[in-house]
């Protein structure tokens, strides 16, 4: 009965959407008041269909209903309670409820939030909303219905894919699907704007918010995704530039430059028919990642569907929402009035040359991940193109693009002084000298470039102090005052400090792993030692033991250096009977400098042990730099002017000038 | 700064960027790409030895040896019309089994023998890589039942 709620409720929510995608929006053309405030409600009753639909779907998985084909297919009655509620979106057609229950959450928030706005503009962006809501229901009720019955009933499922039973990937779709789908506001924004034929600064304040969400959920989806890579699949990498990787970076890169442009449309009217065209970009590089992901043409965990006719359902959609808003974009943006001049060397200055390089970064990886799908189609053969591509492609676009970070903030709006921001990085300058030198001495067997990327981590997160310390006009005007400065300063530019330091974070990271990690295979028998990196791991043995689902091969490391005992680590091997799979689960000590990586592998019929041991410098950086980021995007978003919006335009805007 | 000079300025940084971002493309994946080969493909093509490729197809029934060191496997990767050899040093994916579609990326050895240098690692063990149905199709002997 239960299921048949869901499959009601997800019918009458198209219904819904229907209505809010079409009144309102002709109510707007024909400023009919009545029609465009039906927009509101729609947008409630869509929302709360979509969650009836949701909350069946999971009442069927956690009681086990083996009489939905979803559920049989994807869990089983001995899983445990976390991952049969995860379990409702490890799949194809609950994660498309997930990704609708978002959705309708977003315009549900504008609906309910939105009460400043002027009445046109929010008709049309929830009717925006309304007519994606309108194409992802009727691609899940014709092609992929979670609520299907099968009869008669099996006694068990086929559990959920061993490799997707961990907490990490348990949260990991939702932040993902956060941020892809948050991008859908930016989306209807733009496409509202370009239909009232007009853009202003309150209206990018209005985006800004929407977008610093996707933005940030967007961001830790992607660390939680590679975090999971990292210690599940036990290869010791921890990005592999996989299409589906791609998939969820490229609409990171094109958010980021949203981001960016968003604050000159805001503070400066300027790059406002770029920022909309930016906002589309985006959100239709998360629907090719959908697309990508969902459709079948390429294969890998993520990959559910490999029915054909749901690659083309959204394919159609994909070329109508795409297509649509570019010949919109067309025929529209032309008539937007240019606004702020600014000199090339200043922050509107600085922040296009981010844009760009951030697009270019992200056309680099659009071309090679679809770069095998159309040689592919034209007949030219199979291919791949592996991590060295966008390690040669990726890497020399960000290194401009790093040294750009620590000048930019530095820039004064509409005409900079480079030498002036110059003269203010020479500590950053000196850092740099400092990381090159002493990295080259330490590490002289590295890479030249793992110098390259630790000095330019170094000038960043030196050049963000510096720029931080320098509005708080610190040591130079008492610290009393110092802190009364710190106190009235926007959390905007907090958050831009705090996402700034993070990048340094991260690049460190990057850098040190990939370029000094320290790999040893071998096969073990117990009491042997090894060395790696200085640390001297002795192998005791394996144990069997029983997990809740599964069988433990639990394998056991003592780890000491120079004699002093550091840790014990316990790989293990599992097995699922269910599914009659293997999964290996690392065991990793971290002293937040480096990972102590262990994985052991098959025995070698006698009492050895392959095992695999790594030695990864500065990995954890790579997710607490990530973290740092997502935290700059939550304060930014705390920030005053976004909750005082519209009426205060005029408070605002004096503040940041002063500012 | 006129607006008609800005403009200019934009487009030309855009030039730049495109036009290094074209030459970077370029050169990569003229160097990184990764072509993918069915057995009968290396046995008919001459593919020069040291050049780097992927090769996929089933693990022959019965062909996989492991060395007294256990580190290193030898195994025949088959489209059911040709064989080829191949030795793989490190741990095997966790779902590596005789009978199970596979893909390996390496390089030719003088002798023929394929050396991998990596074992794609697959997720499900009713996956078939695309590449080794398409490897099955080419030499006829694919069967649509067979894949689920």
């Amino acid at each position: 009965m239960i299921p048949e709620i869901g499959h009601y409720a997800l019918i009458l929510a198209l219904f819904a959407a229907l209505i809010q995608g079409t009144l309102p929006l002709a109510g707007a053309q024909r400023a009919d008041a009545a029609w465009m405030a039906l927009a509101r409600p729609a947008a409630g009753i869509q929302f709360i269909f979509i969650l009836t639909a949701f909350l069946a779907l999971m009442h069927a998985y956690v009681t086990s209903d083996f009489s939905v084909l979803n559920v049989v297919n994807n869990s089983h009655s001995a899983k445990p309670l976390l991952y049969k509620i995860s379990g409702v979106w490890g799949n194809h057609e609950g994660s498309m409820v997930l990704w609708m229950l978002i959705l309708s959450l977003f315009g549900c928030a504008v609906a309910l939030f939105g009460g400043n706005l002027p009445p046109t503009l929010r008709a049309r962006v929830l009717a925006v909303q309304g007519l994606i809501g309108t194409g992802f229901l009727l691609f899940m009720l014709f092609t992929s219905n979670p609520f299907e019955r099968v009869f008669p009933a099996p006694l068990d499922g086929n559990d959920l894919n061993p490799l997707l039973q961990d907490p990490g990937l348990a949260f990991h779709p939702p932040f993902l699907y956060l941020g892809y789908v948050g991008f859908s506001m930016a989306f209807s924004f733009a496409i509202a704007a370009l239909i009232e034929g007009r853009v202003d600064a309150a209206w990018a304040r209005w985006v800004r918010p929407w977008t610093l969400v996707a933005w940030c959920s967007l961001t830790l989806g992607i660390a939680l995704g590679s975090w999971w890579a990292y210690y599940e699949l036990g290869w010791g990498g921890w990005w592999f530039w996989d299409p589906v990787e791609n998939a969820s970076f490229m609409p990171w890169l094109a958010g980021t430059a949203l981001l960016h442009s968003a604050t000159v449309a805001e503070k400066r009217d300027a790059l406002k028919s770029w920022t909309i065209l930016l906002a589309i970009i985006t959100f239709s590089l998360s629907l090719i990642g959908t697309f990508l992901v969902r459709s079948g043409v390429l294969t890998s965990v993520h990959t559910f569907a490999q029915d054909p006719t749901r690659g083309l359902f959204i394919l159609g959609l994909l070329i109508i929402a795409i297509g649509g808003s570019l010949v919109l974009y067309a025929l529209r943006a032309p008539a937007m009035k240019a606004g702020g001049l600014f000199a090339p060397i200043s922050r509107e200055g600085s922040l296009v040359l981010n844009n760009l390089l951030l697009m270019t970064a992200a056309a680099t990886v659009f071309l090679g991940t679809l770069y095998p799908l159309v040689l592919d189609a034209v007949g030219g053969g199979t291919v791949s193109v592996g991590p060295p591509y966008f390690t040669a492609t990726f890497v020399p676009l960000m290194v401009p693009m790093i040294v750009l970070m620590a000048i930019a903030p530095m820039l004064a709006w509409k005409r900079g002084d480079l030498a002036g921001a110059f003269t203010r990085l020479r500590l950053a300058a000196a850092v740099v000298v400092v990381i090159a030198l002493g990295t080259w001495y330490l590490k002289s067997e590295g890479p030249v470039l793992a110098v390259l990327g630790l000095a330019l981590a170094g000038w960043l997160f030196t050049g963000t102090l510096i720029e931080f310390s320098g509005r708080l006009k610190l040591f130079r005007i008492g610290m009393r005052e110092s802190l009364r400065r710190a106190a009235h300063l926007p959390r905007a530019t907090y958050g831009m400090t705090i996402a700034h330091a993070g990048i340094a974070i991260v690049v460190a990271g990057i850098t040190a792993s990939s370029a000094w990690q320290t790999e040893k295979i071998q096969v073990l028998r117990p009491g042997e030692t090894v060395e790696v990196a200085g640390y001297i791991f002795t192998f005791e043995g394996t144990q069997e033991l029983q997990g809740p689902n599964y069988t433990i091969e639990r394998g056991t490391f003592q780890v000491s250096r120079d004699g002093a005992p550091i840790a014990r680590l316990f790989p293990e091997r599992r097995f699922y009977p269910v599914q009659g799979r293997q999964t290996t689960e690392a065991a990793i000590y971290t002293t937040w400098f480096a990972d102590l990586y262990a994985v052991i592998g098959d025995a070698d019929g006698e009492d050895g042990r392959v095992t695999r041991l790594y030695h990864n410098p500065l990995v954890p950086w790579i997710w607490v730099g990530a973290v740092v980021m997502a935290m700059g995007g939550a304060v930014s978003l705390s920030d005053r002017r976004h909750r005082v919006g519209a009426p205060a335009r005029r408070r605002a805007a004096a503040a940041s000038a002063r500012a | 700064m006129k607006p008609k000079r800005r403009r200019l300025y934009f487009v030309a940084f855009g030039m730049l960027a495109l036009g290094t971002a074209a030459v970077l493309i370029l050169t990569a994946l003229e160097e990184n790409i990764v072509f993918f080969y069915s057995p009968t493909e290396v046995a008919e093509k001459a593919i020069a030895p040291g050049r780097n490729f992927r090769i996929g197809g089933l693990v022959e029934e019965n062909s996989v040896k492991r060395h007294t060191d256990s580190m290193t496997t030898e195994f025949n990767i088959t489209d059911l019309n040709h064989t080829t050899p191949v030795t793989y040093r490190g741990i095997l994916p966790d779902l590596f089994r005789e009978g199970q579609g596979v893909v390996a990326e390496g390089a030719l050895g003088p002798d023929g023998v394929f050396r991998a240098t990596e074992i794609l690692a697959k997720h499900d063990e009713n996956y078939m890589p695309p590449g080794v149905v398409e490897a099955l199709k080419k030499s006829g002997r694919w069967q649509e039942d067979a894949a689920e």
